[in-house]
């Protein structure tokens, strides 16, 4: 019993960490951008593909191949922002909902015709295969890299946010962009690098998740519902608060899938669907809201 | 022209239309029933975007009951089609209701995400519930008896297709009442300001679930006629990849517009028809394109563009 309660801990909190990753840059977007961003899934696909081109194809180390990831997944956000994305800000939020899912289906059907459409797995280093004991039971190794890097994102994320310039000016400019601008801001180009560190973390947790989120074609819609389920439940524009929803729905997708694998997916919903109609603003609140 | 010529004008569209498609395609009745069902549930989702200012991803879950109700009723009960499509407003209806009391408060991104939820969450009791709704195969071998008693459902959808396009325009002309009635003027004015109509007095809440469950009841009606005319009710009738398609083409046409809606259905079903055959990636594709330069380029659809186009050739004419 005991061991079965330990085994959902373990596994929800690493799958809950893949899944606050790929969802943080969202909240950030959604919550503070205000840009309703229902292709943030494409980035993490993007830097699942890009990992197993560059670990496959070119022969690069696991650990470079990941932060070089992390980076084509926020270069190409970057240029769809400064394309695409910042002439909706202004716009009803259906014609964001329009652009961004075009989007995923422009990905859906490039990342086809390029990849193919079957599963892409990303060949893991020597020291990552096989499983690791725990005492209790044993679990594949590879489940520690979430664990390692949901926590450093997490760290990184709280400093970028409340330590640096850059974090006063992002936090300047969502609570008011006209004065922020009028500061001497550089308001757009703060956006643009929001949303792309948003998308490289993301592109971060596609490769880390991939054992958990397989990377194929249909990734950016089959799991956008859970993305933006995080985003939801924590409150968007909190990033603690999808730290916790992230753990939360984590956790309890994987005790449904352990204990009634039936209704796991019902579980996750109804879930969500309990807190939505309970608390609209999500679990958490953020205060300082103008 | 005055107003009767209008409201007389616009009501001929409809079946002008049909019988031109019917002498334009001869052979392929089938699929123009498809287009009307279509068009239909467009219609019917336009009541929630375009009238309610709400974006959903959980349309077909109306519909999807709507078909699976009407389908269990021709199996299990009687095969009579018209009240078949009463069971399957009903149904459509019904989940509406429920839904909309659980909707209505939410909004934005918030109500997106419960529409989707609430899909899922019937999608996956369906999908469980095989001994009722065969599960992943869906159901089929549904015979439906002859319309009106006497006329027979012919295998190349002629009869399909006519029933389709009357009920389609029996719609419309409701709905188009509708929105020019009082309480359609309400609904406009809700999504516009709900903060001054609700100090006015007028309830937004009852005003936001009497329209979503009208939409619903609309969507069910659709399902109903499909189920009905194709024979086979699939999963897919319920999934949220549905509802965004329906957006899809709802946008295509314009939001707002009950003829944006009905030019959307039309002008997607027919590319969708051609292209897809061709090569569904691509197609993907291409729909994804199309949304991207719809919003950049043509934010009221293709019916908001043709309408400026005309009016811009109207002002030229007369200077």
């Amino acid at each position: 019993m005991l061991s079965l309660i330990a085994s959902i801990l373990i596994d929800g909190i690493s799958y809950g960490l893949v899944l606050f990753m790929v969802s943080v840059g969202l909240t950030v977007t959604l919550g503070l951008m205000r840009f309703v961003n229902l292709a943030h899934g494409t980035f993490a696909m993007v830097g699942g593909y890009a990992a197993a081109t560059f670990v496959t194809a070119l022969g690069l180390p696991y650990v470079l191949a990941l932060i070089l990831a992390a980076a084509v997944a926020g270069i190409i956000a970057f240029g769809l922002e400064i394309a695409l994305v910042r002439r909706v800000y202004a716009r009803p939020e259906l014609d964001q909902v329009l652009l961004t899912i075009g989007l995923v289906f422009m990905g859906i059907a490039l990342s086809g015709m390029i990849f193919g459409n079957s599963l892409v797995p990303i060949r893991l280093p020597e020291f990552l295969r096989g499983s690791t004991d725990l005492g209790f039971r044993s679990m594949p190794t590879q489940r520690f890299v979430p664990l390692v890097l949901g926590l450093l994102s997490l760290a990184g994320i709280w400093l970028l946010f409340e330590r640096t310039r850059f974090g006063v000016k992002l936090r300047a400019t969502v609570d008011n962009p006209r004065a922020a601008g009028e500061l001497g801001i550089n308001t757009r180009r703060v956006y643009a690098a929001a949303f792309a560190i948003g998308a490289a973390l993301a592109g971060l947790g596609g490769v880390a998740g991939a054992e958990l989120l397989p990377v194929e074609p249909y990734y950016p819609l089959k799991y956008l519902v859970l993305f933006l389920a995080v985003v939801a439940v924590g409150g968007p524009g909190n990033m603690a608060g999808s730290f916790v929803a992230a753990i939360l729905l984590g956790t309890v997708e994987t005790a449904g899938k352990y204990l009634a694998p039936e209704f796991a997916t019902i579980a996750l919903y109804a879930l969500m669907l309990i807190v939505l109609s309970w608390r609209p603003e999500g679990l958490f609140q953020r205060s300082s809201k103008t | 022209m005055t107003n009767t010529q209008r409201t007389l004008g616009a009501a001929a569209v409809i079946p002008i239309v049909a019988v031109a498609l019917v002498v334009i395609f001869p052979n392929q009745q089938a699929f123009l029933a498809q287009i009307a069902i279509t068009a239909l549930l467009v219609l019917s989702l336009d009541l929630v975007v375009g009238f309610a200012g709400l974006a959903t991803l959980g349309h077909a879950a109306m519909y999807g009951a709507g078909a699976y109700a009407a389908a269990l009723y021709s199996l299990h009960v009687w095969a009579e089609p018209l009240t078949g499509l009463v069971v399957g407003i009903l149904a459509g209806g019904l989940v509406a209701l429920v839904s909309a009391l659980m909707l209505m408060r939410a909004h934005g991104l918030t109500f997106l995400m419960m529409t989707v939820a609430i899909t899922q969450i019937i999608y996956e009791i369906v999908n469980k519930s095989r001994a009722v709704t065969g599960g992943d195969d869906g159901l089929y071998g549904i015979m439906m008896q002859p319309l009106f008693g006497r006329f027979e459902f012919d295998f190349y959808g002629r009869l399909a297709f006519w029933y389709a396009a009357v009920v389609l325009w029996l719609v419309f002309l409701l709905l188009r009442h509708i929105a020019a009635s009082p309480f359609g003027l309400t609904a406009r004015a809700v999504r516009d300001d709900g903060g001054r109509v609700s100090s006015l007095g007028g309830g937004i809440f009852a005003h936001r679930v009497a329209l979503y469950t009208l939409s619903g009841g609309i969507a069910g009606l659709a399902g109903a006629l499909s189920a009905q005319t194709v024979q086979v009710v699939g999963l897919n009738t319920l999934s949220v990849t549905y509802s965004a398609e329906i957006l899809v083409m709802l946008v295509m046409g314009g939001t707002g517009r009950l003829w944006g809606a009905l030019l959307g259905a039309l002008v997607f079903m027919m590319i969708h028809h051609y292209a897809a055959e061709v090569d569904p990636v691509r197609w993907m594709l291409f729909i994804g394109a199309m949304l991207v330069m719809i919003v950049l380029f043509l934010p009221k659809g293709l019916f908001g563009g043709l309408e400026a186009a005309v009016n811009r050739l109207r002002e030229g004419a007369r200077t």
